[in-house]
C-alpha cells in the first residue's frame, strides 16, 4: 500500500511537468499575445511590458525561467490584471469554485444513491421505472439546457430563487443542482446496476440461508460490492464537475475559477491560464489517486500494483 | 436453438457472419425503445434537411423591423430578435451539430481501432507502454485543451472536430485491444500466419473486421458524448464560427434571451436533448443486439 502511493506520487511528478511543459508551448507558439489587444498601448510601450515580463527574452529561456519559478511554487504574475499574481487571483477564485463543487457532488451522491438504492430494491415497481426515467432525461439533458430551464422556472417564473450572483444561501440551491443534476443520474444508473449485481451474488444467498434480517443483507453484505462502479466513476465525475463548473459558473454569474479561466484564455493571459491547467491537473490526478485507493479498500480482489 | 444458430454451427464462416449480424438486427429490431430512437433520429435529420432545403427564409437573412416573434403561421418556431427564421437555422444547426458529431466520432474512431488493433496485436513491452500511455493521458483534463485549442487557434470548423476526435479515442483504443487480444489466438489467424501473411494485413484484414461489433457500439455511444462537447463549446462560445450556428450556439443564445424569448431557448435545448436520448437508446439497443454476453445495466 505505502509502495504503491510512493509510487503514485512519484510518477504525478513527470506526469504534470508535462502537462505544463506542453501548456506552456501551446499557449505561446498560439498566434496573438497578452498586450496586442490592448488597441491604445504604442509600440514603445508594448516592449516595456513585454520587457517586463519577461516576454523579450528567447522562448527556451522564458520556458526554463517558469518552470524554475514553478518549482518554488510561484505561478508568475497575471498579464491581464498587473497588480496580481497569479497565485492570489487563484486563491481568491478557487474556494467558490471548490463550494459549488462540493455541493453539486453532495447533490449528485445523495439524489443519485437515493434513487440507485430504491430502484435496485423495489426493482420493476413504480419506484424502479420512474427515478430511472428521470435519470435518463436527465443524462440528456446537458448543464447548459438544464441551467436555463431551471432560472426560467424557479427564479424567473416561481421567483423562489435569484437568476445571479453568489451572495446568499440560497444562491447555492440552482448551480448546485445544475452541476450536479447530470452526475445524480449517472449515480443512480451505477447503483441501481451495481447494487442488482451483487444482490445475485452466492454469498448474498449464504448470507440470508443463514437468517441475517434484510437490512443486514443490503448494508452489511450487499452494499460494499454493489458501490464499487460508483466509486471507479468518481475519478471522472470530478473532473466533470471541473469542467462543468465554466458553464454553470457563466449561467449563474458565480465568481469561481472556471469562469476567470475562460476570460484568461480569451485575454491571452499566459500565466493566468497556465497555473489554472496545473491546477486543474493536479487537482484531477490527486482526485483519481484516492478513488483507486477507496476502490483497492472496498474490493480486496483490487490489487494495487 | 434457433435457425440461425444451426447454419452458424454447421455452414462456412462468412454464412455463419452474415447471420450474427442478422441476429443482431433482429434482436434491435424487437428492441421498442432503439427503434424509437432511430425513427426520432431519422426525423430530426430529414426534418433538419427539410427546413434547410425548403424553407423560404435564408438563414442569415435578418428582418430588424420584425424583431423576436413568437411561433406563428409565417415562422413556424418564431425568429429571433434579428428576425431571423428560427426553424431555418435550426435545420442549418442540426445539420452541423449531427456532422461534428459524425466528423469527430469518425476521427476518435480511426485513433482508437489502429491503435487498440496494434498495441493489442504486437503485445509485449509495446502492448505495455502503448496501455500506460492510455493511463496516464486519462488524467489529463482534455476539455481544458480543447478550450485552449479553440481559443488560441482561432474557430475552425476542422480544428473542431478534429480536437474533439483527438481527445475521445482513448476508450475506444481499450476496447479494440481487448478484443483483438481474445481474437488472437484463434485458429484462423495462427492460419493467416502460416500463409505468411504479414502482420499489418492480419491486423487490418482479420483483427478490425472481426472486432467490429463493439466497435460499431462505442462508436454510436460517442456521437453523443461529441455532440456534447461541441455544444458545450459553442456555449462558452468556442464553437462553430458565426455566422453558422450550431445547436449549442443557438442554446446559448436563447439562455441569454429566454425571459423575453423563451421559445429560443426551449425549441433548440428540446432538440438537442431529444437527439442526445435517441443515440443513447440506439447505442444501448446496438449494445444489447451485437454484444449478448453484457447485460443491460
Amino acid at each position: 500500500m505505502l509502495r504503491f502511493l510512493v509510487r503514485r506520487l512519484l510518477e504525478t511528478i513527470p506526469l504534470l511537468l508535462l502537462i505544463a511543459t506542453v501548456t506552456f508551448f501551446m499557449v505561446r507558439l498560439a498566434p496573438g499575445g497578452p498586450f496586442s489587444a490592448e488597441r491604445a498601448v504604442t509600440p514603445e510601450i508594448q516592449r516595456n511590458l513585454e520587457a517586463q515580463y519577461g516576454l523579450d527574452q528567447p522562448l527556451g529561456r522564458q520556458y526554463l525561467a517558469y518552470m524554475g519559478d514553478l518549482l518554488r511554487g510561484d505561478l508568475g504574475p497575471s498579464f491581464k490584471f498587473h497588480t496580481h499574481t497569479v497565485n492570489e487571483l487563484i486563491a481568491d477564485a478557487f474556494p467558490v469554485s471548490l463550494e459549488l463543487g462540493a455541493w453539486s457532488l453532495l447533490v449528485a451522491l445523495t439524489l443519485g444513491l437515493g434513487a440507485g438504492l430504491l430502484a435496485a430494491l423495489r426493482r420493476n415497481t413504480a419506484l424502479d421505472f420512474v427515478p430511472m426515467s428521470l435519470a435518463t432525461l436527465g443524462l440528456c439533458l446537458p448543464t447548459f439546457v438544464l441551467g436555463p430551464l431551471l432560472v426560467l422556472v424557479f427564479a424567473l417564473a416561481l421567483g423562489w430563487f435569484n437568476s445571479w450572483g453568489w451572495y446568499a444561501w440560497s444562491d447555492r440551491v440552482l448551480p448546485a443542482l445544475t452541476l450536479g443534476g447530470y452526475y445524480a443520474a449517472y449515480v443512480a444508473r451505477l447503483t441501481r446496476g451495481g447494487m442488482l449485481e451483487a444482490l445475485s451474488q452466492d454469498f448474498i444467498r449464504t448470507a440470508r440461508a443463514k437468517g441475517a434480517s434484510e437490512a443486514r443483507v443490503l448494508l452489511r453484505h450487499a452494499l460494499r460490492g454493489g458501490l464499487l462502479p460508483v466509486v471507479a466513476f468518481l475519478g471522472p465525475a470530478a473532473a466533470g464537475l471541473i469542467t462543468g463548473s465554466f458553464v454553470v459558473e457563466t449561467i449563474f454569474g458565480v465568481p469561481g475559477l472556471g469562469q476567470f479561466f475562460v476570460k484568461s484564455a480569451l485575454n491571452r493571459d499566459y500565466t493566468m491560464v497556465l497555473g489554472t491547467v496545473l491546477l486543474y491537473a493536479t487537482l484531477i490526478v490527486a482526485l483519481n489517486l484516492v478513488v483507486d485507493v477507496l476502490q483497492a479498500w472496498l474490493n480486496p480482489r483490487v490489487r494495487l500494483a | 436453438m434457433n435457425a440461425a444458430a444451426i447454419t452458424a454451427a454447421a455452414g462456412p464462416e462468412a454464412e455463419a457472419s452474415s447471420s450474427l449480424w442478422r441476429d443482431a438486427w433482429h434482436r434491435l429490431r424487437r428492441n421498442r425503445l432503439a427503434v424509437a430512437g432511430l425513427v426520432l433520429l431519422a426525423l430530426v435529420t430529414l426534418g433538419s434537411l427539410a427546413a434547410v432545403l425548403l424553407s423560404p427564409y435564408g438563414y442569415t437573412a435578418q428582418n430588424l423591423a420584425l424583431g423576436a416573434t413568437p411561433p406563428g403561421r409565417a415562422h413556424w418556431l418564431g425568429t429571433d430578435q434579428l428576425g431571423r427564421d428560427l426553424l431555418t437555422r435550426m435545420g442549418w444547426g442540426g445539420l452541423i451539430s449531427l456532422s461534428v458529431g459524425l466528423l469527430a466520432t469518425a476521427v476518435s474512431l480511426v485513433i482508437g481501432v489502429l491503435y487498440g488493433a496494434v498495441a493489442g496485436y504486437v503485445g509485449g513491452k509495446l502492448d505495455a507502454l502503448m496501455m500506460r500511455f492510455v493511463e496516464l493521458v486519462y488524467a489529463i483534463p482534455f476539455t481544458i485543451f480543447v478550450i485552449l485549442l479553440m481559443v488560441f487557434f482561432g474557430q475552425q470548423f476542422w480544428l473542431l472536430f478534429v480536437a474533439i476526435g483527438a481527445v475521445e479515442w482513448l476508450t475506444m483504443a481499450r476496447i479494440v485491444r481487448a478484443q483483438v487480444m481474445a481474437l488472437k489466438r484463434q485458429e484462423f489467424v495462427e492460419a493467416a500466419v502460416a500463409l505468411g501473411l504479414r502482420r499489418r494485413a492480419i491486423i487490418l484484414r482479420h483483427m478490425i473486421p472481426n472486432a467490429l461489433g463493439p466497435i460499431i457500439v462505442y462508436a454510436t455511444l460517442t456521437v453523443p458524448m461529441v455532440m456534447l462537447l461541441e455544444a458545450f463549446l459553442s456555449f462558452l462560445g468556442l464553437g462553430v464560427p458565426p455566422p453558422l450556428s450550431s445547436w449549442g450556439v443557438l442554446i446559448k443564445e436563447g439562455a441569454e434571451v429566454m425571459r423575453e424569448h423563451p421559445w429560443l431557448l426551449l425549441f433548440p435545448g428540446g432538440a438537442f436533448a431529444l437527439t442526445l436520448f435517441s443515440l443513447n437508446f440506439v447505442g444501448d439497443g446496438l449494445r444489447d443486439a451485437l454484444d449478448v454476453r453484457t447485460a443491460r445495466d
